[in-house]
């Protein structure tokens, strides 16, 4: 079977979220590879929610948060743009790609480019390959025989 | 009536532990007068082998310290689970693989190809010879233990009645600790962190906490800190905000960074990730590439923030591509 890149998406609620809303009511197609997941602000995503993706077989995270100066909630994005960068150090110490994060501004209004982020995302997934962690491979497949 | 029975192991561990333990001093007779000491390598002459013959859960109490590393830790965990009623992970690496769990930065291979081919202590003509787990002589064969290529916690092992962080616990801690199970009072539900504080290390040291802008990271040795100002504040990495309490902040109030010997805080299953998000809430940039210089500054995070716990984070162990 060809890898299908499984990503996982954190959209802010008030920009992201609400741009991917209207990529999807402007019938624009993106891959269906990004499962979202609403967050209140791109500042709420705990750098342990992205550990955890990759640990429950992520092969790719994307943060998507409002344009700086946007935020809902003033300087929620001010500090993913500072802890995203750091998580990609961490994420490289542990031997994990640091493309398979990614963070990226995405407004209410902008539906293409929440599709062109999307596709772009899952292209580079797709190249990378699979993630498949060992330990954690073997222990699902452990907890799916048992 | 039969003084219940206590057992102490050490695992992958340094001793200190058991150190701490001695370091009740005059009250370790108490604990010798309440407790009937049935195994305890480090101080006493008991063999695995009393071990096993002991009736299944005949054993109160057992303090193991220690990482799960090799095939004898892992034996001897599982066999001291059957005998034992309630089992205690003591100490940061019983707890969450401690000091020895940094070996998950690497592989068995690397550590191997490291210690037996490339130091230089080497002797030349034993270059390349590996430890075997069984080998024969004249005099007889000789089985000694594997070492596994990823450093477990005692709990992902087996089941663990009550955690103790520390590394070492702190005696007074520890004696809080036995003080309640001798009182016979009930004991909290199974999973409990004992000996410790629900808040952070931040809470118990008394240095000043300023409003944090950071824009600059420094080494300990690199400047000369002020004494009663928050270590933080004054750009040295110090782990207490993503440090369970629990120590009275003993290395804070030496003028040293907080290690993050006690674990996470309560409700943290991730030291490492917490100190990301502590740290990038201070640091005073907006522009990416200022912000990346000032990670520069950030010297070794995966040894600093996962000094302890690595082993017991999220990931665990580094992946070797």
């Amino acid at each position: 079977m060809a890898f299908e890149p499984r990503i996982i998406g954190f959209l802010c609620n008030w920009c992201s979220y609400t741009g991917a809303d209207l990529a999807g009511v402007s019938r624009i197609k993106s891959a269906p590879n990004v499962r979202v997941i609403r967050t209140m602000c791109s500042g709420r995503v705990d750098p342990a929610f992205i550990l955890q993706a990759f640990q429950l077989g992520a092969d790719g995270v994307i943060v998507m948060g409002c344009h700086l100066g946007d935020c809902h909630y003033q300087n929620g994005n001010h500090k993913t743009i500072r802890r995203m960068p750091f998580l990609k150090r961490l994420i490289q110490g542990f031997g994990i790609d640091p493309r398979r994060l990614r963070l990226e501004w995405v407004s209410a209004s902008e539906g293409d480019r929440f599709a062109h982020l999307v596709n772009e995302m899952t292209e580079e997934i797709r190249k990378l390959g699979p993630l498949n962690l060992s330990v954690h491979r073997e222990e699902r497949q452990q907890a799916m025989h048992a | 009536m039969e003084k219940p029975k206590l057992a102490l192991y050490w695992a992958a561990s340094c001793g200190g532990c058991e150190i701490a333990v001695l370091d009740l001093h005059a009250k370790i007779l108490d604990v010798a007068a309440a407790f009937d000491i049935v195994f305890w390598p480090v101080a006493l002459d008991f063999k695995y082998d009393s071990v096993r013959a002991m009736t299944d859960k005949s054993i109160d109490l057992c303090l193991f310290n220690g990482a799960i590393r090799n095939s004898e830790n892992e034996e001897i965990a599982r066999l001291l689970r059957l005998k034992t009623k309630t089992l205690v992970a003591f100490g940061s690496c019983a707890l969450e693989g401690g000091i020895p769990g940094l070996a998950n930065l690497t592989t068995k291979e690397d550590i191997w190809r490291y210690v037996y081919v490339q130091s230089p202590s080497t002797v030349k003509d034993a270059v390349g010879i590996y430890p075997q787990t069984h080998s024969t002589m004249p005099e007889g064969s000789i089985e000694i233990p594997e070492m596994w290529n990823t450093v477990k916690s005692l709990d992902q092992i087996v089941d663990v009645d009550y955690f103790v962080p520390g590394c070492p616990p702190q005696p007074e801690r520890i004696w809080e600790v036995i003080e309640h199970i001798l009182s016979g009072k009930p004991l909290p539900p199974v999973g409990t962190v004992l000996g410790a504080g629900e808040k952070t290390c931040c809470d118990e040291c008394t240095r000043t906490r300023n409003e944090k802008k950071l824009k600059q990271f420094h080494r300990p040795h690199e400047i000369e800190t002020d004494p009663k100002e928050c270590l933080l504040d004054q750009g040295i990495v110090c782990m207490g905000p993503a440090t369970r309490s629990g120590c009275g902040a003993l290395c804070t109030m030496a003028n040293v960074p907080c290690r993050g010997c006690y674990g996470p805080p309560p409700h943290v299953t991730d030291q490492g990730a917490k100190m990301v998000s502590a740290l990038s809430s201070v640091i005073d940039a907006l522009d990416p590439e200022e912000i990346e210089k000032i990670l520069d500054q950030i010297v070794d995070p995966m040894g600093t923030f996962y000094r302890f716990s690595l082993a017991h984070s999220i990931l665990r162990r580094v992946e070797k591509q």
